[in-house]
């Protein structure tokens, strides 16, 4: 795909491998340092302009995790997907959030359910669950509470 | 009818007042007991696919304003708490929170398997409450997923039922 070979020449070796193989958008896999130059580059460049970041989700692959973002661009009609694969020991990467400010919420859905760290996020707080929740329930090795303050669960 | 008064003459002694008094105090329990049942004011409280249901018993199709149930966007001018949808940890305290500030004499309807018991969300969820019992007293369980507005409005009568039969004057059962 055009985008991901000018992506490598831009880039190099941050820029890993092109996952097209039956996933849509094809994923470019990119290292966590790079991202949000990669990310910059992508929404200010005029033949990329991905203005829409559409969704952002964490993904639990068991041996590690996984942030993928989906990009579409409302000029060219054209998408893409990036693919961040993080250790499962401290999982975190750059937050985005100041290049496409859609991605606080969803960023700080995956830090509540993943436990995955966005550095320099303006506002990472837990979204969905109550703030004294412990743990991260979408992690594969969650373990239920017995119960959340006197109701068991 | 020679024992009837003279007119004019003082009223004979009446029945005494207290505990003995039970034709008093039957009809008094009917009558606040009719009133109570006749003005079911709800409070606007939904929190998934229930409410839509709920929404519609309320409008004019299914009308629950002819059994006296009207919604009020308070709770401390509530009677009835019908709990609509699935209830979440973090939300159950709120619910608990509403329940609290309405005014004695209240009610819960728990409408929906999520709120009857979980539902859906039974098995294998972490964030859901299973059965809103665990957090109010229900009075009625209405079942379906969701229920049909015939099924609340059923619920509401049942409630009636309930609230016909209490006792709030005389002498306390054991």
């Amino acid at each position: 795909m055009a985008i991901f070979e000018l992506l490598q020449g831009k880039f190099g070796d941050a820029v890993a491998e092109l996952q097209s193989e039956a996933v849509r958008p094809p994923f470019v896999v990119v290292s966590a340092a790079s991202l949000p130059e990669i990310a910059r580059f992508l929404r200010d460049d005029p033949a990329m302009k991905f203005d829409s970041l559409m969704c952002l989700s964490g993904v639990d692959c068991k041996d590690r995790f996984a942030v993928a973002y989906h990009l579409h661009s409302l000029a060219h009609r054209h998408y893409i997907g990036l693919k961040v694969f993080l250790p499962r020991e401290s999982p975190s990467l750059p937050s985005v959030d100041d290049v496409w400010p859609a991605a606080n919420f969803m960023e700080r859905e995956t830090f509540d359910l993943f436990g995955i760290v966005f550095e320099g996020s303006k506002d990472l707080r837990r979204i969905l669950l109550p703030e004294d929740w412990e743990g991260h329930p979408l992690r594969k090795d969650y373990k239920y509470p017995e119960s959340y303050h006197g109701v068991k669960l | 009818m020679s024992n009837e008064p003279a007119r004019g003459a003082a009223p004979a002694p009446s029945a005494p007042f207290g505990p003995e008094a039970h034709v008093m105090v039957g009809s008094a329990d009917m009558f606040v007991n009719w009133a109570r049942k006749s003005s079911l004011w709800y409070l606007l409280f939904a929190t998934a696919c229930c409410g839509i249901e709920l929404m519609q018993t309320g409008a004019s199709r299914y009308d629950l304003d002819r059994f006296g149930a009207v919604f009020r966007a308070s709770p401390r001018q509530s009677d009835l708490l019908i709990v609509a949808g699935t209830i979440t940890h973090k939300m159950a305290e709120r619910v608990k929170r509403l329940y609290d500030q309405m005014p004695e004499p209240k009610f819960v309807i728990s409408m929906g398997s999520c709120a009857n018991t979980g539902g859906p969300f039974y098995k294998d969820s972490y964030c859901v409450v299973k059965g809103v019992d665990l957090i109010v007293p229900v009075d009625v369980y209405v079942p379906g997923c969701p229920p049909r507005p015939e099924a609340l409005i059923d619920g509401i009568l049942q409630l009636q039922k309930i609230i016909e039969r209490k006792r709030n004057f005389g002498a306390k059962k054991a």
